[in-house]
């Protein structure tokens, strides 16, 4: 039942595009009239606001802390996940073992567990790091084991065929067959991941965006909040768009 | 009962033994971890007491709340967009990119305007779950087959019969998927929220058990809601189950 | 207004394109369909066999011309006295197999016992017996499409419009669903148009075979096929048979090889 679309130009999904964006910014421009410059920044004021804190630098060093723990908590998470799912994948019996408690583990609060590894890493950036790998380490194992386990038999069997090595059939087979799965996972792990750093930095740290946001509370700073979360909006956002494209591509060839 | 649930049981089984090993023995500090028994055993007395039903109430309907409006909002939504495929064309790409953003850090911004009370966790827990139900809408509208709204129209079935007695029905799995993301949404979305600021609730006992090392009460604590969550998703995943092999899907 | 059962005059169907000329998908077709009669029509793929089904039924509008049944134009929807069986699966997957066939009577506010009565002569008639508590998911693609056809019979239509309804089945069980349909058709007196891409299915079922162009597909021949009334499967050994088939064969073939010269874009209608 899904509706065929209409041949739209790139013009006409632009205007709609543009449209939706309007809509988006003049209820924001609203919300700041009716609620005054206290309740909340206009978009604009945010946008001035924001440019101004970068320029100043002083959003340097929380930025870095961020993204120093985001890095390595995703590298983390990327190389974990995808040899633990490359092996539950290849290893039936361990996979079925596996997914229902990875499952289980991804749908429910992992914030609770945060106090748990707070004791045991201590307040830092052990602590961050090992929380944001614990939020994207999952779906990348989900993702790499499920594309592993849907290698087609008959891509093997053709392989033999052509009586190619196993290094080869690793190289030219094996890895393009689940790539795309492989990344799908690795783009739906970059967001968790940042998820589970940010949410670290807003229970208990001394630095980092999350921190920032949680500081500017207690002051009523409403420009600082704004400000921070349409900065850690767009990131997530580009980051995004930017693998997606990437992630397409990939499943378009295969 | 199949191998591989046996041996899942074991794996667990021995899994939480040996925590309790290393507890007892000394290998893991006690101001780091207690026993997986005493964590069980402080639960009991807490339950017991009486003490936990103030703030588990307070989160439960926190989460009811983010949850039947996501599930109402998401349903209408997901109808209303579908029915429009111009505004489809222009959701969509919002949708796919909807979790990557992360929603909690908008949860500043709600206490400030609203102040340190239930509506902030309410709205994160609901935007947390309202998108999930959304696209399951939208994914179970598009897998409605043609031929059945042809065979609609060979039944003279007007809209509403229509709507009821098909596409509805034909929708249902996807729906019910909907729900289920729905619910394990708006739990993290509202208990994260308590955990990281709040007034009251089950997510904001374990923050201050945690400030006050009082390991006791917050591995007790822990136990509870992730034992709660699980039973709660488990259940919703036993029943779909259920439904599915009514239809006769295994 | 002539006394054939389903009557069509000039009638074509043409779709209109955004930013492209309006593609002719069929006709005109003139066609008198007499009561009781088994029709079959062939052609090659994409020649708008189907949508003559679909504008016969109601189910869609046609471009120009008219079609009426039993004297009465059909406009939009579909007449009560019309059934149509689909080639892709239309059981409902979420009622079990004799809710599914009750269905329509329940749309039709029939009393129980009524309902109950026809169903259960459908269940018996199809073979479903066994069935009647399961799933469609639990049945195989043959029993699935079985519950479409007790499903339209139990409305008693004296029209009964079938669309390539046995194209997902192997060629074995088509036979014997063929043998089936025969049957169905002498108990029950009804016209039956059906639409299909096998010959040797519309040369062994019915009493006349429209072959159709590629498209916009129109008739090229009405093929008589001299069949009595009685006949079953077995007749695929007779000599008329491949006559019949052969003929057909030669009308198509020409118009087989144009419209996949069509697809792979070698030559345009």
């Amino acid at each position: 039942m899904k509706t065929a679309l209409p041949q739209a130009g790139l013009g006409a999904r632009a205007f709609d595009f543009a449209v939706f964006a309007g809509l988006v910014l003049a209820v924001w421009q609203l919300a700041h009239v009716v609620g005054g410059e206290v309740a909340m920044t206009s978009p604009l004021g945010t946008l001035v606001f924001t440019a101004r804190s970068i320029a100043s630098g002083e959003l340097w060093p929380h930025f870095e802390a961020t993204l120093g723990a985001f890095a390595i908590a995703y590298v983390l998470a990327a190389s974990m996940g995808v040899l633990a799912g490359a092996v539950l994948g290849y290893h039936r019996l361990s996979g079925e073992v596996a997914e229902p408690v990875l499952v289980a583990v991804y749908s429910i609060p992992k914030v609770t567990l945060y106090p748990i590894i707070l004791l045991f890493f201590g307040i830092g950036i052990g602590a961050e790091v090992a929380f944001g790998a614990l939020h994207g380490v999952i779906p990348i194992t989900l993702f790499t084991m499920n594309g592993v386990r849907n290698i087609k038999p008959v891509y093997i069997k053709a392989a033999r065929t052509m009586r190619i090595r196993p290094y080869d059939l690793l190289r030219t087979v094996l890895l393009p067959a689940t790539l795309p799965e492989v990344f799908t996972g690795l783009r739906v792990g970059f967001s968790l991941t940042l998820i589970g750093t940010l949410l670290s930095e807003m229970f208990g740290s001394r630095r980092g965006i999350g921190f920032m946001l949680m500081q500017a509370i207690g002051l009523h700073h409403m420009d600082i909040i704004m400000s921070l979360t349409f900065l850690l909006v767009m990131f997530a956002l580009m980051a995004n768009a930017a693998m997606l494209v990437i992630d397409h591509r990939l499943h378009r060839r295969a | 009962m199949k191998l591989a649930t046996k041996l899942r049981v074991a794996v667990l089984m021995g899994a939480v033994g040996l925590v309790e090993t290393l507890c007892q023995t000394g290998a893991i500090a006690r101001f780091t971890m207690i026993p997986p028994s005493e964590m069980a055993s402080s639960l009991w007395r807490l339950l017991y007491a009486g003490k936990l039903q103030t703030d588990m109430t307070r989160t439960l309907l926190a989460v009811c709340a983010a949850l039947t409006a996501a599930i109402v909002v998401g349903f209408v939504a997901g109808a209303v967009v579908h029915a429009i495929p111009r505004v489809r064309r222009t959701i969509d790409p919002l949708l796919s990119a909807y979790y990557s953003v992360p929603v909690f850090v908008f949860y500043p911004m709600f206490i400030v305007l609203f102040g340190l009370n239930d509506i902030p966790k309410i709205i994160i827990g609901f935007l947390y779950a309202v998108a999930a139900m959304t696209i399951n809408t939208l994914n179970g509208l598009d897998r409605v087959a043609p031929v059945l709204l042809k065979t609609a129209r060979v039944f003279r079935m007007g809209r509403a019969a229509t709507g009821f007695r098909v596409v509805l029905p034909a929708a249902a799995p996807y729906l019910f998927t909907g729900v289920k993301l729905a619910v394990a949404y708006s739990f993290i979305g509202v208990v994260g929220s308590e955990f990281i600021l709040s007034s009251g609730g089950l997510g904001y006992q374990i923050g201050f058990a945690y400030h006050n090392f009082d390991n006791r009460t917050m591995y007790a604590l822990i136990l509870f809601i992730l034992g709660l969550v699980m039973i709660v998703n488990m259940s919703l995943h036993a029943w779909e189950k259920m439904l599915m092999a009514r239809r006769g899907y295994q | 207004m002539s006394d054939a059962h389903v009557a069509l005059k000039g009638v074509t169907r043409v779709y209109q394109r955004a930013g492209q000329e309006p593609l002719e998908a069929l006709g005109p077709i003139d066609l008198d369909l007499s009561a009781g009669e088994f029709f079959a029509v062939v052609g090659p793929s994409g020649c708008g066999k189907s949508t003559l089904l679909d504008v016969i039924a109601g189910l869609s509008q046609a471009s120009a011309g008219t079609v009426s049944i039993e004297g009465k134009p059909v406009r939009g929807v579909v007449p009560e006295s019309v059934g149509v069986v689909f080639q892709d699966d239309a059981s409902f997957p979420w009622l079990t197999v004799e809710d599914n066939i009750a269905f329509g009577l329940n749309r039709q506010g029939m009393d129980a016992a009524e309902t109950n009565r026809r169903v259960a002569q459908a269940l018996a008639l199809m073979g479903l017996n066994d069935f009647a508590r399961a799933y469609p998911a639990q049945l195989s693609g043959g029993m699935r499409q079985r519950v479409c056809i007790a499903r339209t019979l139990v409305l008693q239509p004296r029209l009964i419009l079938l669309d390539e309804p046995f194209g997902a089945l192997d060629q074995q069980t088509r036979l014997l669903m063929g043998d089936e349909l025969l049957n169905l058709w002498r108990k029950t007196g009804a016209t039956i148009l059906l639409i299909t891409h096998a010959l040797d299915e519309a040369a062994m079922l019915s009493d006349r075979v429209g072959v159709m162009s590629a498209r916009p597909g129109r008739f090229l021949e009405i093929v008589e096929t001299g069949w009595p009334r009685g006949r079953d499967s077995t007749i695929v050994a007779s000599p008329d048979f491949g006559r019949v088939t052969g003929r057909l064969w030669s009308l198509l073939r020409a118009e087989s090889l144009k419209a996949m010269q069509y697809q792979t874009g070698a030559a345009r209608p």
